[in-house]
């Protein structure tokens, strides 16, 4: 290989629920640096999307490749797939980093023990080194003050940057963020929003499911507009938010600005 | 009263209790160890997996351990061919025959407190761990099954509460536990009032002791459920313990 893979690329991805079809056959690639925000009303499959790159949804067909490598897939009965090879799956999953909408930290644990608990177990790192990073980044996303305290005692702006210091822990290629600001309220958007925006100006690749336009438009460098299942206006902000070639993109951005 | 008769049948009692402890805490144990597989097999998709074991369960609970106790006593020697196999040395002593009943019988019913638990472990959280790459079986270890078994905590001190009530039926296969030794010094003394009624105590003791115990335990465990963590109330930090067993 003379240059780097790029650190997702998805070919003609679908997906079905029963009858609904909720992919259509998605294309798209991130390189090294890309922060890619995909929008869309609810049901247009942004989620879904995100989710069949680390396989919590198992797509029925097309190809997702992460870093240059393909998740193997077999297909089965009923149009629907299944990995190869599970271990694979967990391999590329521990390199990717998933924020999800309702947070999902592991209620038995500390901060300190969520951020530690995939380093240790999964990629092996002796736990004084685990802890030592897990501080760096608590402080990093400011809650180095909660490290010992339960999810319960957090509120949910707390919540969601553990959970990003649990996804950043693991160091991964592509981070993942599935609506991390949905299930906020309004006065803590913000202070998750800003660890978010520090993330991008390291360079980090991150794809972000949003509802927050103004937010997509400041740190996205491309944006997805998704539309029942199909990529329907794809480009530079400037261009999707300035000067939208579909009609349906156009009628979004104006109930949503 | 006969308080001559009580103070030297306390010392008898007690030895009994500990027949008694011996008997609850290894059935336990044993039904403990044969819980967890038993209520992972419930959960699974395949038919040959969760059929034979929901089938188990079923009967288990379906039929009273007093019959399950005979079966096993009795009912074990009558089966051709026992009394010349090598199972015959366990099954001819009533003690190998209560364990026995006793470990199938809690098995049942401690896999159905897992079985439960495991399934109320929130979905997000258990997506959390397949998302950082772990394999179902470092899941199950470090996220599920800790989870599940905080969230079973409840039930599962009712379940051992039970346990050492039903415990007594063994005195009827000859075993001298509490329950065998009251017998035993009621039917020479033809006194039950002041032997049965020390035993009741016993139990009434023991099992509050052990109510006491749980609680202390599930505190310990529940720091992730109580409002702050510079909470240091002990009383009233968690719902009581359900009083099922204490009837």
């Amino acid at each position: 290989m003379g240059e780097a893979a790029p650190a997702l690329v998805i070919e003609d991805l679908h997906k079905s629920f029963g009858d609904l079809e909720v992919l259509k056959g998605i294309s798209m690639t991130a390189q090294d640096g890309d922060v890619i925000a995909m929008i869309g009303s609810s049901g247009s499959g942004k989620s879904t999307l995100l989710r069949c790159i680390n396989l919590l949804e198992t797509p029925d067909s097309g190809r997702v490749f992460v870093s240059g490598e393909l998740i193997r897939m077999r297909p089965i009965r009923g149009g629907h797939a299944v990995p190869e090879d599970r271990r694979q799956v967990d391999r590329i999953r521990s390199r990717l980093g998933m924020v999800f909408q309702s947070f999902n930290l592991w209620s038995h644990m500390t901060v300190l023990e969520n951020v530690i608990e995939a380093p240790v177990h999964v990629l092996g790192v002796p736990k004084p080194e685990a802890i030592e990073r897990a501080k760096a980044i608590l402080e990093k996303v400011g809650i180095s003050e909660k490290l010992n305290h339960y999810p319960a005692h957090l509120s949910g702006g707390q919540q969601q940057r553990a959970a990003i210091a649990r996804a950043l822990a693991m160091e991964p290629k592509l981070m993942l963020f599935d609506e991390p600001t949905s299930a906020l309220d309004p006065e803590l958007v913000g202070e998750v929003l800003r660890v978010i925006r520090q993330l991008a100006e390291e360079g980090r690749t991150m794809l972000l499911v949003t509802h927050e336009m103004g937010f997509a438009r400041e740190v996205a460098n491309e944006i997805i507009f998704l539309h029942q299942g199909r990529i329907e206006e794809q480009g530079p902000p400037t261009q999707v938010f300035g000067k939208p070639k579909s009609e349906r993109c156009r009628q979004f951005l104006a109930s949503h600005l | 009263m006969d308080w001559e008769l009580i103070l030297e049948s306390i010392p008898l009692l007690l030895k009994g209790l500990l027949v008694t402890f011996e008997l609850v805490l290894l059935s336990l144990f044993l039904g403990g160890i044969l819980a967890v597989p038993l209520a992972l097999l419930r959960i699974s998709r395949n038919p040959i997996a969760w059929m034979p074991v929901y089938a188990y369960i079923y009967v288990m609970r379906g039929t009273p351990l007093l019959v399950q106790l005979y079966l096993i006593y009795y009912g074990s020697a009558q089966i051709p061919g026992m009394q010349d196999s090598v199972l015959w040395p366990f099954f001819k002593q009533a003690w190998y025959c209560a364990v026995f009943a006793f470990t199938l019988n809690t098995a049942a019913y401690q896999a159905e407190i897992f079985r439960g638990a495991i399934l109320a472990v929130p979905h997000g959280e258990v997506e959390a761990g397949r998302a950082v790459g772990m394999s179902p079986s470092l899941l199950y270890r470090r996220i599920i099954l800790p989870r599940a078994f905080r969230i079973g905590l409840p039930a599962y001190t009712n379940e051992v509460i039970l346990m050492l009530q039903a415990s007594a039926l063994a005195s009827l296969v000859t075993i001298r536990d509490l329950m065998g030794t009251a017998d035993a010094i009621v039917n020479r003394t033809y006194n039950p009032w002041d032997i049965y009624l020390p035993t009741a105590l016993v139990y009434l003791i023991v099992t509050y002791a052990l109510v006491w115990l749980f609680r202390k335990l599930e505190y310990r465990l529940s720091g992730h459920l109580r409002d702050r963590p510079a909470t240091r109330v002990l009383a009233g930090a968690g719902p009581e313990p359900a009083q099922a067993g204490l009837r």
